[in-house]
């Protein structure tokens, strides 16, 4: 009877990860074999042509490039407010209740969905009468991205042993000169990975710019300048009735999908890299 | 700083109270330690030595709710005085821990980095500053070629006596050794041992150990705690040959710790 | 000698510092809180107009003529959201526990870097993804093996993307939590001559517990929140779902379909900004009682 029950209990949970590591892979061939057909060069290469959403020439290096250009701009933002959240969190708040209050308050903000900090800039947009521009996208994916940041960034820095900070502290450094050149060199790998992972959630990211970054066939040459995004690319030519768009817009999804890829492998290369100064 | 502070750094604790959560520690500690010399301070266990030795530097203020009174003079500045810059009672009061505790970065780093956080930055200094304090520690033979490897690579015994350099970088006057070869194979230990016998005239080197024999081997002077207080302290042949308090007797002979 | 230069501007930066790192953590709290003010000041119009149990009971949406019954957004969303968490939560939790006691540091070594691969798939291509094949699925296979009919864009389609977006958050915090129980425990429950099963059971899952629900709190709040995976395959329609067949219509569909698009209507404006606060006040709700069960989980130390 125990027998019985352990080898039925292990094979649910074989069946379960397969089932999860199964849909991983059905999620990623079915994008990628529905895509691949559309997927030519000019779709990287080109902005959309003239009839571009009619199925004619073009590619969707507009929303590439944009997409870039808002993940990198918000991640910089995150980067800047969140990193010294986190050195507030470990080294000035030391064990005061402030630090427990801001965390809690990161954890909520972590857990907004992003559509929700998208209307909070929009509405803002509206009361200041702002148009939508790269400029908001940037803001309303920093919004949502900072706490994420910050939470990631605190995580990896409260494992940073203690024995490191004495030993810096016992060399005359000050407060800031431990954090900032032994603390976050320690936690540096963690750092880096925190950063690709907002990267890939800006770049990500639908619902929250839906509102705010507008949208637009050329890329944009100013902060000011609508811009388009990868993930509204592949939504709107989703909506498209023309099956010649919407396999575009499965092509893209290729694109997307490599991008994240791409940021998972940069990710384990750079901690790799970076894992060999820190100390165990 | 002013010249008032090339004045011999022989220390004097005075009347030195430490309370630790409710619990006095250290309970009126006086005492003289001697320049240029090795002061071993000797004691059963949770005494109170790691204490003494972090009053001294200060890293006492990273315990949280610590109440310390008295004084530590270190030649005439008081250590304690609430007025005083931190990161210069540090540089000049060097501490090495019981275990070693390389920071993350490469073996050059690890040293420069009092040096460079104190206002060093001619990387020519630098270099000099490294391979002396290499050399003095015996390590620069072993590690002169991979001074850019993570000190994290190197053996434990390694590791100890590149933090022992880290300090000697910072060109202390006194130096802060808290069990500092009870990590180390006997090998490393001796090394360690014999490095500061040969520096010893340069430095005040306050020593904390469980190893009556090693105190023997090394130090001039004795401080003997226990229980938070200080017992007896003198010159090492006095205190090992002819204990006057009985409690140090019973110690040495081996009855307690 | 050392050069002692710029003591004075070491210590004086670093109480710079001190002040300077103060204001990512306030600015990012005043955001939370001008989020709050800001939905509330725009949700106040259809407060005052109609009462809340109707706003939230009432099944009549026409926004016309006036009349904003959110019942069948909300009950689309929470259609969905369970589906989506019945789903997840077994698989996930057996997933965790596999890895966690039973799987080859090989079979980890694999797995784990899959489930975080999965963590960092856009929603979108999960969208796509449920457009491609599991929209398809239920319209030709599953509906007609149900005996019903149904356009494949529906409660079901969005629980079933939503499970897989869920799937990482659920397993890895799930896989943290029971990895923590300390080994001593269950070499306790073994050295009785437990089986593997049993320790599992009735030790590390015990043990566990408190974690593996918080780590189902945050998924839900995840679910909840979700918006452009759900939207692109659940139908849209404003309907109360009568069956895991029906279209639906969650709350975050309907702000991301229709927030600034109808600006000639104030009342619609207001009336997305209460569904707006709806979300926000739920999804906090549950942060904050992921972090009780967290704090008391951190208490008992695990
Ligand atoms: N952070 C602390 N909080 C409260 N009490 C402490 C703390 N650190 C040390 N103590 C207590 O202070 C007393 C002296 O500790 P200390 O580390 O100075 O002893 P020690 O003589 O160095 O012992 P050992 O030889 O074991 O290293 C001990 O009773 C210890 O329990
Ligand atoms: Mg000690």
């Amino acid at each position: 009877m125990r027998r019985i029950e352990e080898a039925v209990f292990k094979a649910l949970m074989v069946i379960s990860l397969f089932i999860v590591l199964g849909s991983l892979l059905a999620v990623i061939l079915v994008v990628v074999i529905r895509g691949a057909p559309a997927l030519t060069l000019s779709m990287v290469t080109q902005v959309p042509q003239g009839g571009f959403y009619l199925g004619k020439e073009g590619g969707i290096l507009n929303a590439i490039i944009g997409s870039l250009y808002v993940a990198t701009g918000a991640t910089l933002i995150a980067i800047v407010i969140a990193l010294p959240f986190a050195w507030y969190l470990n080294q000035y708040a030391g064990k005061s209740r402030f630090a427990d209050i801001f965390r809690a308050i990161l954890d909520i903000a972590t857990g907004v969905p992003s559509l929700l900090y998208g209307a909070f800039a929009f509405s803002i947009m509206l009361a200041i009468g702002a148009k939508t521009s790269l400029l908001w996208g940037i803001l309303t994916i920093a919004l949502f991205i900072t706490p994420l940041l910050a939470r990631s960034f605190d995580e990896v820095i409260q494992t940073v042993p203690f024995k490191l900070k004495e030993a810096s502290f016992a060399l005359g450094a000050t407060r800031l000169e431990t954090v900032l050149y032994v603390v976050s060199r320690q936690a540096l790998p963690g750092i880096l990975t925190g950063i690709l992972l907002a990267f890939g959630r800006g770049i990500g990211d639908a619902a929250s710019i839906l509102f705010t970054a507008g949208y637009t066939d050329s890329i944009p040459t100013s902060l000011g300048d609508p811009v388009a995004t990868l993930p509204l690319a592949i939504f709107f030519q989703l909506g498209s009735p023309i099956p010649a768009v919407q396999a575009r817009a499965y092509a893209s999804g290729i694109i997307l999908l490599a991008i994240v890829l791409i940021l998972s492998v940069v990710s384990r290369v750079l901690t790799k890299r970076y894992m060999k100064y820190v100390i165990k | 700083m002013d010249a008032t502070e090339s004045v011999a750094p022989e220390i004097r604790v005075r009347d030195l109270h430490v309370i630790l959560e409710k619990r006095e520690i250290l309970k009126g500690i006086s005492v003289e330690i001697p320049k240029n010399r090795i002061t071993a301070i000797i004691g059963p266990s949770g005494c109170g030595k790691s204490t003494l030795l972090r009053c001294i530097n200060r890293m006492i203020d990273l315990v949280e709710g610590a109440s310390v009174t008295g004084e530590v003079l270190i030649g005439n500045v008081d250590a304690l005085s609430p007025g005083i810059e931190l990161t210069e009672l540090r540089r000049r009061v060097g501490m090495i821990s019981q275990t070693p505790n390389p920071l993350p970065m490469s073996i050059f780093d690890n040293i420069a980095f009092g040096p460079r956080i104190h206002g060093e930055r001619d990387s020519k200094t630098l270099d000099a500053t490294v391979s002396r304090c290499l050399k003095t520690v015996g390590l620069w033979n072993e590690v002169h070629e991979r001074l850019y490897d993570p000190a994290a690579k190197l053996s434990i015994g390694q590791q100890q006596r590149l933090c022992l350099a880290r300090a000697l970088a910072m060109e202390p006057e006194v130096l802060l050794c808290d069990e500092i070869t009870s990590a180390l194979d006997p090998i490393s230990a001796k090394h360690i041992e014999s490095e500061l016998l040969a520096i010893k005239n340069e430095y005040t080197i306050i020593f904390v150990t469980h190893i009556l024999r090693q105190a023997r081997r090394i130090a001039d002077h004795v401080i003997f705690l226990y229980l938070g207080e200080l017992v007896e302290s003198g010159p090492a042949a006095e205190i090992f040959s002819s204990p006057k308090d009985p409690r140090t007797k019973e110690y040495l002979e081996g009855v307690f710790g | 000698m050392v050069r002692q230069k710029g003591i004075i501007s070491r210590r004086y930066r670093d109480l710079i510092a001190e002040r300077a790192v103060l204001i990512p953590a306030i600015l990012v709290s005043v955001i939370l809180i001008a989020m709050v003010i800001v939905f509330l000041d725009k949700a106040s119009p259809i407060f005052i107009t109609q009462p809340i149990t109707t706003l939230l009971f009432s099944s009549s949406w026409h926004p016309l003529s006036g009349q904003f019954g959110f019942f069948p957004f909300i009950s689309g969303t929470v259609w969905v959201t369970l589906l989506a968490m019945g789903i997840t939560i077994p698989i996930s939790i057996l997933s965790a526990v596999y890895l966690a006691e039973y799987a080859h540091r090989r079979v980890r070594g694999v797995a784990q870097p899959l489930i975080d691969l999965l963590a960092g798939i856009p929603s979108v291509v999960f969208g796509l993804f449920g457009i491609l094949l599991i929209v398809p699925l239920i319209k030709e296979q599953i509906a007609p093996l149900a005996g019903v009919n149904s356009s494949g864009y529906c409660v079901l389609a969005g629980g079933l993307v939503l499970a897989i977006m869920v799937f990482p958050i659920v397993i890895s915090i799930s896989y943290e939590v029971i990895r923590a129980v300390p080994t001593e425990m269950r070499e306790a429950a073994l050295a009785l001559g437990a089986t593997r099963w049993e320790t599992v059971k009735f030790v590390v899952l015990r043990k566990a517990l408190t974690g593996i629900i918080a780590a189902i709190i945050l998924g839900f709040s995840r679910a909840f929140g979700e918006t452009m995976a759900v939207l692109m395959v659940v139908g849209n329609v404003p309907i109360v779902p009568q069956s895991v067949f029906d279209p639906a219509y969650p709350i975050p569909a309907l702000i991301a379909n229709n927030y600034g698009e109808m600006m000639s209507i104030p009342a619609y404006d207001s009336a997305l900004m209460f569904a707006a606060l709806i979300l926000f006040v739920i999804v906090v709700a549950f942060n904050i009682l992921a972090r009780i069960v967290l704090v008391r989980v951190y208490r008992k130390g695990v």
